[in-house]
């Protein structure tokens, strides 16, 4: 074929996108690869052992290299340090809370440990170990593992079938769909749950979301008035036989201030709200500088069924100093 | 050039927030302005008097200086180490299906590799007639292809599979992107090198310091798909895999190996680090599944969401959100106000193309009390976007991938939005 008949059927396969038989030839680009360059690059290791090169290694002299090489970041036992990954124990886990997945408990096959350590271990430094380490390595990671117990097994192309992990049968091949289909059922559009849907998690609870600075820029935070804090001080001491505010600041007969203005209601942790302020905290009351005025003025009023035994402050001054009291403490 | 900053992170901005919402939309426009106009139009601004950059000042241009915070994020608790991990795409802030290619996630496992393009290589070896190698020039001289592609990581939303866990939708669902590629159907390469009986899977590799490799299966390969080597229209991005990479249609991210060196042939498949030890999904049986490929139907609402509040109080309201699936196009997006109890189907507005990402619309009057706000996508396969308890009962608490489960935002009476769990 002419390349430009081939480029011709290379564009109707194109335009049909459909699957046909793939044939020698082409565009006449690109040049062959020689037997050097593909040994240079061709690398990888399969589970029958396809790849492994010449050269072995055992434990005993695995453990040296690891200690030297692998264990600043996997831990001297290949428990992992910080969040590093774990390589040893964990046998036993896979139906647990709390799986470990290690080369023990849950790798499947031995090739993928040679070929992973060879092709980019140590981190920051692939491709640095000799083949004979690296069959150390893997003979070592064996051993910490207690697939082999003895330190002396030569690990080899040759020995290599010898090992079977103990995770070998633990996968099988996707089977979804799993989940719903439309051939098994339209989903709902009404009533499609029986009641009033509740709120059973929050990721607020958990507190892990990384601070951003995002709502940063339109405004600056607005400027405390000191005059205004110094006179709220003195209001406070109405509020002390019950709430404390500044540093150290913790839970008594009423919760911690620190922060209070503009934060979520009833949501100070450790406290224990009435029901009432509880739900009010659920329905989304924030407690801004609005919502305190209120509150102070008349608490029973303004939120019937709270614990909060207090008359009020009923000088909107006073009010006012208190909340840019509060606002001084983060 | 001009360089984006971002700011540093503010411990205080929760706090502004609230303030802002607590005082309402019109916060902005002091009271005694009001009354004489508002001072955006009463008053001149700097830029309508005076003159901006010339022509010469920013030969790559980049986003207003008050986009500052349009960039991507990372968890820093989540991995190790930065060179070894992932952040996340501002979905929050992005409107349409095109990912900007700055703002496109990243994942990589031993760093950017920083490839010379005069030097990069792609061999096809195996089992082939003819082992090849290809430079960045010769590639370029294939028949050539335009497709738009979303690209997920299996682990998007992962950290989410046991429930609640951060507050916002970049963090919960910014492991996608979704960009037009240029490169070459792989098949054409393939042909090129001829298979020889029994070639039944491929093996791209990467050249960067973690050496990616996954299997895939001849079919797939043959099938859609390609070799890119530009994003929207541009050269791809150090972190997308420069000068080449591997798109695999509707296909978990992992598998798109960038910085592509070699393909190599042959008839079983590798079963290598990333499709052993990661990227298959622990059962509550002990057993895992492996070669879980296909992304499946998933979708999640954008606006409102956890990093952005209604800051307009009640009346007129825009809701927004993506859709997309592995298996085909979307054809249809249901949204929830009330936390999956009643669904209204939204609007899905411009292209609809087969695994890319699809936009959604729900406009509604917020009366102002608090919502439960889900979507639920169908694609044209016929699946169904579950919830995630439906996913947990599958699959058990442990399977951490290919977590599709429908979204759950609860906002509040202030506008602020929450990620939480529902009955």
């Amino acid at each position: 074929m002419s390349r430009c008949l081939k480029l011709a059927a290379a564009l109707a396969a194109l335009a049909a996108l459909v699957v046909t038989p793939v044939m020698a030839g082409g565009l006449g680009l690109g040049r062959e690869a020689t037997p050097d360059e593909i040994a240079a690059w061709d690398i990888d290791v399969r589970p029958d052992g396809a790849g492994l090169p010449e050269g072995s290694g055992n434990a005993y002299d695995g453990e040296e290299i690891y200690a030297e090489k692998c264990a600043v970041c996997h831990g001297d036992f290949g428990e992992g340090a910080g969040r590093w990954p774990v390589l040893a124990g964990g046998q036993g886990t896979l139906t647990s809370d709390r799986p470990v997945k290690t080369i023990g408990s849950y790798w499947p096959y031995l090739s993928t440990v040679w070929d992973y350590v060879h092709r980019a271990m140590p981190f920051g430094e692939a491709q640095s170990l000799d083949n004979d380490e690296v069959y150390a390595i893997t003979a070592y990671l064996l051993y910490m593992n207690d697939v082999i117990d003895d330190d002396e097994f030569e690990l080899s192309r040759d020995s290599f079938a010898e090992v079977e992990m103990p995770n070998a049968g633990g996968f099988f091949d996707d089977m979804r769909p799993d989940t719903p289909t439309l051939a098994q059922a339209e989903p709902c559009m009404r009533d499609c749950k029986p009641g009033p849907v509740t709120i059973l998690m929050t990721a607020k609870a958990l507190d892990v979301t990384p601070e951003t600075d995002e709502g940063d820029e339109p405004e600056a935070a607005p400027s405390l008035d000191p005059a205004l804090v110094e006179a709220g001080a003195k209001v406070f001491r109405k509020c002390k036989a019950c709430h404390q505010v500044g540093e150290n600041a913790q839970n008594k007969t009423g919760p911690s201030l620190n922060g209070i203005v503009g934060h979520a209601a009833g949501a100070v942790a450790g406290f224990t709200y009435s029901k009432a302020l509880a739900a009010a905290g659920q329905d989304g009351l924030v407690w801004s500088a609005a919502e305190l005025e209120a509150f102070l003025a008349k608490p029973k009023t303004y939120l019937k069924g709270t614990k909060m035994s207090f008359a009020g402050i009923r000088k909107e001054e006073e009010r006012a100093a208190v909340i840019e009291y509060l606002r001084s403490f983060e | 050039m001009t360089e984006r900053k971002s700011a540093p992170p503010d411990p205080s901005r929760r706090r502004l927030i609230r303030g802002a919402l607590a005082l309402g939309g019109a916060a902005a426009i002091p009271a005694t302005a009001r009354a004489a106009g508002d001072p955006a139009i009463t008053e001149l601004q700097p830029w309508m008097q005076y003159l901006g950059d010339g022509v010469d000042a920013r030969p790559y241009g980049m986003p207003s200086e008050h986009e500052v915070d349009v960039v991507r994020r990372d968890v820093p608790w989540l991995t190790a180490d930065p060179v070894s991990s992932v952040n996340f795409t501002p979905l929050h802030k992005l409107d349409g299906i095109i990912t900007p290619n700055g703002l496109c996630f990243e994942r990589h496992h031993g760093g950017v590799a920083e490839v010379d393009p005069a030097v990069h290589r792609l061999m096809i070896n195996g089992l082939v007639d003819k082992p090849l190698v290809f430079t960045m020039e010769d590639i370029k001289r294939f028949p050539r292809v335009n497709r738009l592609y979303f690209l997920e990581c299996a682990a998007n939303s992962g950290m989410e599979w046991r429930g609640a866990q951060l507050n916002g939708c970049q963090f919960t669902h910014g492991m996608v992107h979704c960009v037009m590629y240029t490169g070459v159907p792989l098949r054409f390469l393939l042909e090129e090198a001829g298979l020889k009986p029994g070639a039944a899977w491929i093996m791209p590799e990467g050249a960067d310091a973690s050496a990616m490799t996954r299997s895939i299966p001849m079919e797939k390969a043959l099938d859609d798909c390609l070799v890119a080597f530009a994003m929207n229209g541009e050269a791809l991005r150090p972190e997308q895999g420069y000068p080449l990479r591997v798109v695999v249609p509707g296909w978990e991210g992992n598998m798109w190996v960038k910085w592509l060196r070699r393909i190599e042939v042959g008839d079983q498949p590798w079963h290598h680090r990333e499709e052993t030890s990661k990227y298959t999904d622990l059962m509550a049986s002990g057993k895992a599944r492996r070669f879980t490929w296909e992304m499946d139907i998933k979708s999640v609402i954008t606006n409102p969401s956890p990093q952005a509040p209604i800051t307009h109080g009640k009346g007129h309201t825009v809701l927004t959100g993506l859709a997309w699936s592995g298996r085909g196009t979307v054809d249809r997006v249901d949204v929830s106000l009330d936390g999956g109890r009643n669904w209204q189907s939204a609007r899905i507005d411009g292209p609809s193309l087969p695994m890319a990402l699809h936009r959604f619309y729900y406009e509604f009057d917020w009366d102002g009390a608090p919502l439960l706000l889900q979507s639920r996508a169908i694609d044209s396969a016929g699946h169904v976007q579950p919830t995630k308890k439906a996913l947990r009962t599958a699959r058990g608490e442990n399977s951490i991938y290919h977590n599709n489960g429908i979204q759950t935002w609860h906002v509040l009476k202030t506008g602020e939005v929450e990620n939480v769990e529902v009955s």
